[in-house]
């Protein structure tokens, strides 16, 4: 996978293509949105039956980039379960991989609006963290000062090549913010381009899309 | 005749002037068989005829109820016909109301229809399957004794027709004596037809066709272009005609060729005739108010697409003219019937060639009007993801038994060959998903309860009837001219995909008139008028249908016939005997290969006469195997008559790259990753219920509400390859718009006769296929690199203010 590398409010960090956040320096991994048990809420209230494999597959993303990085700590922003029943439904097998790769490092649960409240796989549960300059919450409050990184917008970013329209999950860097793309694998996405995002980033931001390659791209 | 007619209707008939036809009485007097099949060409008062039954039974005795359900295509159909009903009964003083439920169908006014059913609703296929799926729907048709499906061709070629048939056997377990009656337009296979209404006994009953109709071939001066599909060059022949004529229909095959050749036709209209367009991506209004002028008379001629094709009798009309070939034998038969309406004139028809290979299409589709051979529409057995949507519906009205709903099932025309292995897996998918984890067991959608399947959660069944209909739209958004305040009036609609390429300033065409693009404004593009400027962007793009089998066959038989060729113009036999010369023609029944080099490129050109959709899919899997072999392919371009390659090696033997079985391997592979494949598969998963529609004005303003289909598509090709879902969306794509069974016909027909010739330079025949649109560059990264050119210039251009920007690994 090919990043990106950029300062934050003067942190070295590199944007995963993936859509993970790494820290070199805290060897530190923040990852945002992963709506685990999704499609189990759904079907426990909609009535709609989605293949139940995107907990599977969101676990196995990630667990590709915590064996290529295995950092010391890793960060979840916030909804990281689809709400706190979808977290007590999950299959063994989830479970147990998810188990593994929290194994021999600090594993920090971010609240967030869906899953607010203790989970009970373990880790330290907060409603937000500080780490040198930076603070980790889920939603960006617009009372913070600068070095702010969170989640729950599920940023995506849609540019026309040539007549050939990309939409991607993206990273949105500000001066004082950073959000990060929703990493799970059943999320849709908000356009950088909706009023709620323009105001937390400012008008002279960057989009770092997802995909094979990380490519960052002014917002105007 | 008419005695045969009882009171009042015989009275009625006289009075108008009237006689009945000899088929409105033959209905007549086949109204007690189980079911019967009209075949009538357009004008000779079919729907009448369907009615007539009806009409004679409700004026001999009273009845409770609702005795007669009459299913369209369209809703506006259904109003009209309504309207014309409505006259008769009135004037002959009988007691019956009529009434029309549609989606147009205010709230109350369908409360009101539940609670006291008319003794005719007029409806279509979608509204039905919302009556049945209700819990009282054995009340609603306790008195129902027949129903009438107008147009049932047009229904029988797509979705829409599967789910009626659905709901039909659903009507029929509730009423077991019900009588049915399909009126169709002239059709290749009646009898495929009456299967589709009813396997087990239908009657046929065929209308005298009426004269000949008289149709020729335009014939200008100047050729026809080498390629496009236009037919601009003719604007101004075509208005002499309108001019000559009273009422013309001009039929063209996409909405941007309609939109275009008004224009063009607008420019030689000197004397200001009253012409207009009408086109499904027109805004209800707009073409509302072309109807009206249209049947008050006011206008000369209409320029229209496929969305004319069905519907209202306009009898003034006296010439249709087809620009561009018809594609389809049948659909042309019926659209020329749409001229002289009075039944006893002969319909009188222009075809107007728009590029060279159209010269021969049409003359070749000429001839087979004459001969009367109509192409097939081959329908195989019916799609599960309409029956998963029937199953869901089934279980909303009641508690269903697996064995009798299969029974019910399998007595409609469709399914009457589904395998009860089949079902069980359609079954299975409504209740637990389906899926080989087994996650669902706890949130079942259907359980079993005393042998019965029913929702788990009754309240679902809001949520199945929203979802109700087999007809997926692409996204489209609303144009409107921009107002002072916003709420401007609006035009018609723009697929999503076409109102992303725009950007401010950029003009198009629409409804006739070219507009400024100007912004995007809460889900709507705004625009202002540019009058007299030519537009910069065309149109909204559209999926343009394929040569039908039939007619290519003829196509390529005309081409071998030269004592045949007298009839065709001097520019095209030239060209026939050009290429003759130079390469060859295509061998009979065979396949005409050739390859030559141009410039710093070598071409490789097949004349498969395939049709566009199955040629597109060649090209696409010739050049991965191209790529593989290591012949660097750039570039390919396909229409319905040819695919032509481009690359840097000549392709001196096809054979080897012909195998069908390598293109079959190559096919599944290709396939998986397809856009092709993913754009069918929301469209089945919406349809089976997997899914939800887009509900207006729920659209994605929240966030995450909603995520992209092609993510459930990839995940359960990742995960469960062999989900009911998968193989479904698989042979959907096969016949549709990877048509690859079109391939396979052509490669066994044509194999062993195959000639390959190495030409001196650009053929005759492989010029006009050079000079069409659409080329596809070979492309593999081509998205990346063209994501990365962007990214580094954007990057260059900006000085990204505070962000440092150390490196890009």
């Amino acid at each position: 996978m090919s990043g990106f590398d950029f300062t934050f409010c003067g942190v070295a960090l590199e944007a995963r293509a993936s859509g993970v956040l790494y820290w070199p320096e805290a060897q530190l991994l923040a990852v945002s949105d992963l709506h685990l048990g999704k499609s189990e809420r759904m079907a426990r209230r909609g009535g709609q039956l989605l293949p139940p494999y995107e907990t599977l597959e969101t676990l196995n993303r990630l667990a590709v980039e915590i064996a290529d990085l295995n950092p010391r700590t890793v960060i979840c922003l916030g909804d990281s379960f689809d709400d706190l029943a979808a977290e007590r439904a999950l299959e063994q097998d989830s479970r147990d991989r998810l188990t593994a790769l929290m194994g021999g490092r600090r594993w920090i649960w971010i609240e967030g609006n869906h899953d607010a409240g203790p989970v009970q796989i373990g880790g330290t549960h907060l409603a937000e963290v500080e780490r040198g300059p930076l603070t980790f919450r889920h939603i960006a409050d617009p009372a913070a000062g600068v070095g702010e990184v969170s989640g729950h917008y599920h940023p995506k970013h849609r540019i026309n090549l040539r007549g050939r329209i990309i939409s991607r999950p993206c990273f949105l860097a500000g001066n004082a913010k950073l959000i990060l793309p929703a990493f799970g694998t059943y999320t849709g996405g908000l356009p950088t381009s909706s009023d709620v995002l323009v105001d937390v980033i400012g008008r002279d931001g960057l989009a770092i899309l997802t995909g094979r390659t990380a490519r960052a791209m002014p917002l105007n | 005749m008419s005695e045969m007619l009882p009171e009042p209707l015989a009275g009625w008939f006289a009075g108008q002037g009237w006689t009945p036809h000899r088929h409105q009485l033959d209905l007549l007097e086949n109204a007690q068989r189980p079911s019967t099949l009209l075949i009538a060409p357009t004008g000779g008062g079919k729907t009448l005829a369907g009615f007539l039954p009806t009409l004679v039974d409700l004026a001999q005795a009273p009845h409770k109820g609702m005795h007669t359900l009459y299913v369209s295509p369209l809703k506006a159909l259904a109003a009209d016909i309504r309207r014309n009903l409505q006259r008769p009964v009135e004037e002959m003083g009988l007691d019956i109301r009529i009434e029309d439920r549609t989606g147009d169908t205010s709230q109350s006014a369908r409360q009101r229809q539940r609670a006291d059913p008319p003794h005719i609703l007029l409806t279509t296929p979608e509204s039905l399957a919302l009556l049945l799926s209700y819990e009282d729907a054995p009340r609603i048709f306790a008195g129902l004794k027949r129903v009438v499906v107008d147009e049932i061709h047009a229904l029988a070629e797509g979705k829409r027709g599967d789910q009626l048939m659905l709901g039909l056997s659903r009507l029929q377990a509730l009423r077991p004596d019900l009588h049915r009656v399909g009126l169709s337009a002239t059709v290749e296979n009646p009898v495929a037809l009456s299967h589709y209404l009813a396997p087990r006994e239908c009657h046929i009953l065929n209308a005298d066709p009426g004269p000949e109709p008289q149709i020729t071939l335009l014939e200008t001066e100047i050729p026809p272009p080498w390629s496009g599909a236009g037919g601009r060059y003719a604007a101004g022949h075509v208005m002499e005609e309108i001019r000559k004529a009273d009422t013309t229909l001009v039929f063209i095959n996409t909405r941007a060729q309609a939109e275009l050749f008004f224009q063009a036709l607008w420019s030689e209209n000197t004397d200001g005739l009253p012409i207009a367009i009408h086109h499904g991506s027109l805004a209800r209004d707009a073409r509302n108010k072309v109807e009206t002028a249209m049947v008050a008379g006011d206008l000369r001629a209409i320029v229209c697409t496929g969305s004319l094709d069905l519907g209202i009798d306009w009898g003034n009309v006296d010439l249709v003219i087809q620009i561009g070939a018809p594609k389809n034998v049948k659909r042309l038969v019926q659209r020329i019937g749409r001229a002289g309406h009075r039944y006893d004139t002969p319909s009188r028809a222009i075809l107007v060639p728009a590029n060279r290979f159209e010269v021969l299409e049409c003359r070749a589709a000429l001839e087979a009007v004459f001969a009367g051979d109509l192409d097939s529409s081959p329908r195989t057995h019916g799609p599960l993801d309409v029956l998963c949507q029937h199953v869901l519906l089934m279980a909303c009205s009641a508690p269903l038994d697996a064995d009798a709903l299969f029974a019910e099932v399998r007595s409609a025309g469709p399914y009457a060959d589904l395998e009860r292995s089949d079902f069980d897996l359609v079954l299975e998918f409504c209740a637990t998903g389906g899926y080989a984890l087994r996650a669902y067991d706890r949130w079942q959608r259907l359980v079993q309860r005393d042998g019965k399947w029913q929702l788990r959660d009754p309240r679902a069944a809001r949520g199945l009837r929203m979802n109700i209909g087999t007809i997926i739209d692409i996204e489209t958004l609303k144009v409107k001219i921009k107002g002072r305040g916003g709420g401007g009036a609006s035009l018609g609609e723009v697929e999503e995909s076409f109102a992303a390429t725009l950007i401010p300033g950029d003009t198009f065409l629409i409804g006739g008139q070219t507009v400024r693009y100007e912004g995007l404004r809460e889900m709507s593009v705004e625009v202002t008028r540019t009058p007299g400027k030519e537009p910069k962007i065309a149109v909204f793009s559209g999926i343009r249908m394929a040569t039908s089998v039939e007619l290519s066959h003829r196509l390529v038989a005309l081409m071998q016939d030269r004592a045949g060729w007298k009839n065709l113009p001097d520019h095209t036999r030239s060209w026939l005997s050009l290429q003759d010369h130079i390469s060859s023609l295509p061998p009979e029944g065979g396949l005409l290969s050739e390859s030559f080099l141009r410039g710093d490129r070598a071409y490789w050109c097949l004349y498969s006469f395939a049709g566009r959709n199955a040629n597109q899919t060649l090209g696409l899997l010739l050049t991965k195997r191209m790529e593989e072999m290591g012949t660097g392919p750039m570039g390919f371009v396909a229409n319905d008559y040819a695919l032509l390659i481009w690359g840097i090696e000549p392709i001196r033997d096809p054979l080897p790259l012909l195998s069908a079985q390598n293109l079959r391997d190559g096919l599944q592979t290709w396939l998986n990753e397809n856009a092709v494949m993913k754009r069918t598969f929301r469209a089945s998963a919406i349809i089976a219920g997997l899914i939800e529609k887009n509900m207006p004005g729920k659209r994605k303003t929240g966030r995450q509400a909603t995520f992209s289909s092609d993510i459930l598509y990839d995940t359960l090709l990742k995960y469960d390859p062999d989900h009911l879902m998968m193989r479904i969306t698989r042979e959907e794509a096969n016949r549709g718009l990877v048509d690859f069974e079109r391939i396979e016909e052509m490669l066994s027909r044509a194999a062993g006769r195959i000639i390959h010739v190495n030409a001196p330079h650009v053929t005759p025949f492989a010029a006009p296929v050079m000079l069409e649109v659409g080329r596809v560059p070979i492309k593999g990264m081509a998205e990346e690199q063209l994501l990365e050119e962007e990214t580094t210039r954007l990057l260059s251009e900006s000085g990204l203010a505070d962000i440092s920007v150390l490196a890009q690994r």
